[in-house]
């Protein structure tokens, strides 16, 4: 395939830079959320929604041919909303009442509340489920468009994955690909340590997946990875993304705790400072 | 079964769970985004009769409820209306969390049949018995709740629940109901319960196969010189309130039968509008805190005191502490 031209991928770190930075003021005003479980798909959802991957009309949102995009890794949803709301599907200052009363924006995504969310997660495990829906449903509407599902890791324990996956294969699902978000660490600590999922590459193979992987901060990797899937025939796809979790603020990165919490005000000035490139 | 026939019911020869399969493959026919999802279970839960003439409508996920609706919702969101289906047992405890956010939370337009309800699948024992369906599913704010009692109603329910846009769980049985309506004009509307006997000393409130048990207490008990109201709840959310309400004021006394844990079933409900509306002796019928094991559909109904007798009974408490 052709090279990505460099401005593009300038361009695509430029939005992930500014996206992350959405992602900070959305979780820091919040006051909660997941901003380092945002940070580590960032480039990911970035690639899909301004890469040229997904074809979407924000003024359209149920149009029946649009690639669909699930975030089933549902505490990712800043990262979500973030690119919702530069892609156009919603006004960017809903974003800033994330997590608050009255709000379309709530803390895991809901389905038919906010426009451009594809399916209710943040129980982890469901997004793959819905995604074989989906191929099914494009199957009999004769639509050709892709679905992406991505996953979390620590959400790849949950045995729904698997069943989902099993279904995928059965069905030869190859509109369907799913992106792995490889950041190491699940809540409550590495996940070598915490409930091991390695050998992860041939887990999936065996359940009848083409298997990819990439530098998931890498656009230009990225981009090339989901061209090569769009050429897989009669079994569905998924990019393994190694990532890091927190990626783009250096403390964050050092830290897993940071899962499950915002960043105090303090915190989100330095990071502020380090996405701006000021520190 | 000799259900109904104090109450001169006319036996129906097939099962209710066959009649579910007609229901099912005639709204098939009539809506072409009509989808049939089976946990593996089609023979049984007969959503086979779907597969058999639109294949390319009918999808076996396997032996993997979470998978199962959470593809049924994928579909949904696609346009289709999902019959997701299995035995309740399997589909609402294995699912349902998938139930609740990808069906329930997100307000999809998503059917899901629980099969088996009750304890009258008999010989397989408690492990395959959905006793706590009801209790689960009124856990899921934004489901309705379908019960029905006989084939006509069945027929009826499967039409509603497939016409209307939003949630349903409709239960099926495994055993065969006696009739209580005409084939050709059962009257069902969601959220409207049948008066299916006149009465004014006191009202049965029944549901699914209890209906017919009710009506045969009613019977009995007329017999006595006691005229028993018979209400077919057929939904039980949304409960029919005006209905319960003008039961309690006009017969000053209910007792509720269901094939359901006591706990959190039709009957919990029925208490709680009552209480609400015009506080009246009650008296419930359902399953007590217990699993129960393995036998002919008969004798489970006997020894765990789920039949016309023991309806009757409740019914002459109820109406005595009216009086009293």
């Amino acid at each position: 395939m052709d090279a990505i031209p460099t401005t593009a991928v300038g361009e695509l770190n430029e939005i992930a830079r500014q996206m992350r930075l959405d992602i900070l003021e959305m979780t820091t005003k919040a006051g909660s959320g997941h901003p380092s479980s945002s940070f580590s798909a960032t480039e990911i959802v970035t690639a899909l929604y301004f890469g040229g991957v997904l074809r979407y009309r924000p003024d359209e949102p149920l149009w029946p041919e649009r690639d669909r995009f699930i975030m089933s890794k549902g505490h990712a949803a800043p990262l979500l909303y973030a690119a919702l709301a530069r892609a156009g599907y919603i006004e960017r200052d809903l974003i800033w009442t994330l997590r608050e009363v009255d709000s379309p924006v709530q803390g895991h995504p809901i389905q038919n509340v906010l426009p451009g969310v594809e399916a209710t997660t943040g129980s982890l495990g469901q997004g793959l489920s819905a995604g074989v829906g989906h191929v099914l449903g494009g199957r009999l509407n004769q639509l050709d468009y892709r679905v992406y599902v991505l996953l979390g890791d620590g959400e790849c324990e949950a045995g729904q994955v698997w069943e989902a996956a099993m279904a995928a294969a059965h069905f030869q699902a190859d509109n369907l690909v799913a992106i792995l978000d490889y950041n190491k660490y699940q809540e409550t600590g590495p996940i070598s340590r915490e409930m091991a999922l390695e050998p992860l590459v041939e887990k999936w193979q065996s359940f009848g997946w083409h298997v990819e992987e990439a530098d998931g901060h890498d656009v230009a990797d990225l981009l090339s990875k989901f061209a090569a899937v769009q050429m897989v025939k009669g079994q569905p796809s998924i990019i393994i993304a190694h990532t890091v979790k927190g990626k783009g603020v250096s403390f964050v990165e050092a830290d897993f705790t940071f899962h499950g919490r915002a960043l105090t005000p303090q915190q989100a000035e330095l990071a502020r400072e380090e996405l701006h490139g000021t520190r | 079964m000799e259900l109904g026939k104090q109450a001169g019911l006319k036996p129906y020869p097939q099962p209710l769970r066959n009649v579910f399969g007609e229901a099912l493959l005639n709204v098939a026919r009539e809506n072409e985004k009509v989808v049939v999802l089976d946990g593996d279970l089609g023979n049984s839960t007969k959503t086979e009769y779907v597969r058999q003439t639109f294949p390319d409508r009918f999808f076996n996920i396997g032996i993997a409820e979470s998978n199962l609706v959470g593809i049924g919702a994928g579909l949904a969101a696609c346009g289709f209306v999902p019959w997701i289906t299995s035995f309740s047992s399997f589909l609402l405890c294995n699912a349902y969390d998938q139930i609740r956010l990808a069906v329930a939370m997100s307000n999809i337009n998503a059917k899901v049949l629980g099969s088996h309800g009750g304890i009258t699948l008999g010989k397989d024992g408690p492990t395959q018995m959905g006793i706590e369906d009801l209790a689960l599913m009124g856990g899921l704010p934004t489901f309705v709740i379908l019960v029905p009692s006989d084939p006509a109603s069945m027929h009826a329910a499967v039409k509603a629940a497939t016409d209307y846009v939003g949630p349903v769980f409709l239960r099926s049985s495994r055993v065969a109901l006696p009739e209580i309506y005409p084939m050709d004009n059962c009257p069902f509307e969601i959220g409207k319960a049948n008066v299916v006997r006149p009465g004014r000393d006191l009202t049965i409130v029944a549901c699914g196969i209890m209906v017919a048990a009710a009506l045969d207490a009613a019977a009995v008990l007329a017999e006595e010189g006691i005229k028993a109201r018979v209400l077919d709840m057929h939904t039980i959310r949304p409960m029919d309130v005006d209905a319960l309400a003008a039961a309690a004021r006009e017969t000053g006394a209910i007792v509720t039968a269901e094939e359901h844990l006591l706990q959190g079933g039709m009957g919990s409900n029925v208490a709680r509008v009552v209480a609400e509306q015009h506080p009246v002796p009650m008296r419930f019928v359902g399953l007590a805190d217990t699993y129960t094991e393995s036998g002919d559909p008969d004798d489970l109904l006997r020894k765990y005191k789920l039949t016309a007798v023991d309806i009757a009974a409740a019914a002459r408490e109820a109406y005595a502490a009216k009086t009293r």
